[in-house]
């Protein structure tokens, strides 16, 4: 099956020369949860906006179920809802004269019975008579989601739904991105919740400083996760792995002075016991251990720690 | 792709969106937007036609009280076309809600017919309220009725694409109020509203005649009485350029996403 969004080496920089998105590549395959993670500044939302059209990009190009989003705006935004990061209402529109208007604009002919039902799904009908200035943060929140889906779009963005959001409203989110996927609805969010992108997502992209650095399933990347390392700090460095270890995991850091023994503790093999024995039968002595698993949280650090 | 997807598709749903939700706010400040105009047209009328318009002698055989009905209906379509497009476009803009605009699937204009067009119709249906008000105070005929009409139409229209272009160009309240206060306000008192531009002296009668104001007055006058300042035909292309250089200017703007898509 195609990519449901392709993007090809999309660039971006602005009029003060801040180069925003240094050439991205990415699919999206259709049906799926993506979370895009990225500390504050590293392109998110400018990688959105340019997917929805708010945003021209400086080069490359973006297909949206095959619609090249600049070329053919029109048939790649009908099937695009975007939930945008900042909370923004006409204050004295009503709820519903809010989501009607969407679906207008949108091109869609009045489904009164739709709309009906998203504004049921979360939680707005009895308040669909309400000006928006008298809603609360998370009801404007909710308002904005509806107006999203409001002309049933394949491919919904959300950029940061769950920020500063009590947790009953988080909750109800995260239920709602299931249903929609549920329905065959693509899924893009973003978030600086890695607990969200842990619960949500199928797939998990990092982003800092404009660029791409990891996109991984999330499964794999638990596995990854899923793994212990030991290290021993040697008393005397080492030249190379002792043949004796062979059987295990283990590798010799670049100095020498310590053994790292990678393993997976729910295999149910007696790793360390083992590794314990063997070091002693072998006369190596050690000064100190220590075991650390890394969370998908440290993993994202490091990441962005790293890249330059 | 199906036929609707096509590229040169109009948007109509888009079109009637936007129509619909922009005189939708009319609706609901019905109250201040019929009343005031309708207030201040009638102080005119009490000042100019009644008090002070008793001393003035007719001119070209039409009594000053009838005289100045064209000019103060031109005035408030103006006023109004500028100040309801601007501040269609600007408020989201300012809220951050032209977000949805901006990520619909509809072209730019299909976007500005939505807009200037229930821009203008607000500031029709005002012009024809006044025109009404104006009729209780003094008598007068519509020389051309559908003349008068096209003009109406013409100057809402083109004075609605002005504030839209002034809506999007303003990126805060101040500029938002500067053209209309600095350049719109003075063009329309100096634009022959309330004299014929024969009265004064012949210098300052040349020097009108680059006010595009007086070009628009003249003609609607000209639908009332059949009598002008300057040629129908004249005033009429006056209109058309400066219609099309607001096109133009839309038309640039949309292209480069000046101030809308950075």
């Amino acid at each position: 099956m195609p990519p449901i969004i392709s993007i090809c080496n999309l660039t971006k920089t602005y009029a003060s020369g801040f180069q925003a998105l240094k050439g991205i590549n990415l699919e999206i395959h259709s049906g799926e949860i993506f979370a895009l993670l990225g500390p504050n500044g590293a392109g998110k939302t400018t990688l959105i906006n340019i997917v929805c059209g708010i945003v021209n990009p400086t080069g490359g190009f973006v297909l949206a179920d095959g619609h090249d989003v600049v070329r053919d705006y029109r048939a790649a935004r009908s099937r695009i809802g975007l939930v945008p990061q900042e909370l923004s209402s006409n204050a004295f529109d009503t709820v519903w004269a809010g989501v009607t208007f969407s679906r207008g604009l949108f091109g869609k002919p009045a489904d009164k019975p739709y709309l009906e039902k998203v504004l049921k799904d979360l939680s707005l009908w009895d308040k669909k008579n309400s000006p928006m200035m008298t809603l609360s943060g998370g009801m404007k929140r909710r308002v904005m989601i509806a107006k999203a889906l409001s002309h049933e779009p394949q491919i919904l963005f959300l950029d940061e739904p769950t920020a500063g959001v009590d947790v009953e409203l988080r909750r109800d989110m995260w239920e709602m991105v299931r249903s929609l996927r549920a329905r065959g609805v693509t899924i893009i969010l973003t978030t600086h919740y890695i607990e969200e992108a842990e619960q949500m997502a199928d797939r998990i992209g990092v982003i800092n400083k404009g660029e791409l650095i990891l996109v991984e399933e999330k499964s794999a990347l638990m596995k990854k996760l899923g793994k212990k390392q030991l290290t021993v700090q040697l008393q005397h460095a080492l030249t190379s792995v002792p043949a004796g270890l062979a059987g295990h995991q283990v590798e010799l850091s670049a100095d020498g002075e310590e053994l790292i023994y990678t393993f997976d503790p729910r295999s149910g093999e007696k790793g360390i016991a083992s590794l314990m024995k063997q070091l002693s039968e072998l006369g190596i002595e050690f000064k100190d251990l220590q075991t650390n698993q890394s969370s998908l949280e440290e993993i994202f650090v490091s990441l962005v720690r790293a890249a330059p | 792709m199906s036929a609707q997807e096509k590229r040169n598709v109009v948007a109509f749903e888009a079109i009637r969106a936007i129509y619909f939700f922009e005189m939708a706010r009319f609706r609901r400040t019905l109250l201040q937007s019929i009343v005031s105009p309708v207030l201040s047209t009638s102080l005119y009328f009490v000042v100019f036609g009644a008090a002070i318009g008793s001393r003035i002698a007719a001119i070209d055989g039409v009594s000053y009280g009838a005289f100045i009905v064209p000019g103060l209906i031109m005035l408030s379509v103006l006023t109004q076309s500028i100040s309801n497009a601007s501040f269609a476009i600007f408020f989201p803009k300012f809220s951050g809600t032209i977000y949805e605009i901006l990520s619909a699937p509809v072209s730019y204009i299909e976007v500005v017919v939505g807009y200037v067009g229930a821009a203008a119709s607000k500031s029709i249906l005002l012009g024809l309220i006044i025109l009404a008000t104006a009729r209780l105070f003094v008598t007068f005929d519509i020389a051309h009725p559908v003349w008068m009409l096209s003009f109406l139409v013409l100057t809402a229209a083109t004075f609605s694409l002005f504030g839209f272009i002034i809506g999007i160009w303003a990126d805060g309240f101040e500029k938002l109020q500067l053209v209309p206060l600095l350049i719109i306000t003075p063009l329309t008192f100096l634009g022959g509203s309330f004299y014929s531009i024969d009265m004064l002296p012949p210098f300052w009668r040349t020097v009108t005649l680059f006010n595009p104001v007086v070009y628009l007055v003249s003609g609607f006058r000209w639908s009332f009485f059949g009598r002008s300042d300057v040629s129908v035909g004249l005033s009429l292309a006056m209109t058309g350029v400066f219609l099309f250089i607001c096109l133009a200017v839309i038309w640039w703007i949309f292209r480069t996403g000046y101030r809308l898509r950075t």
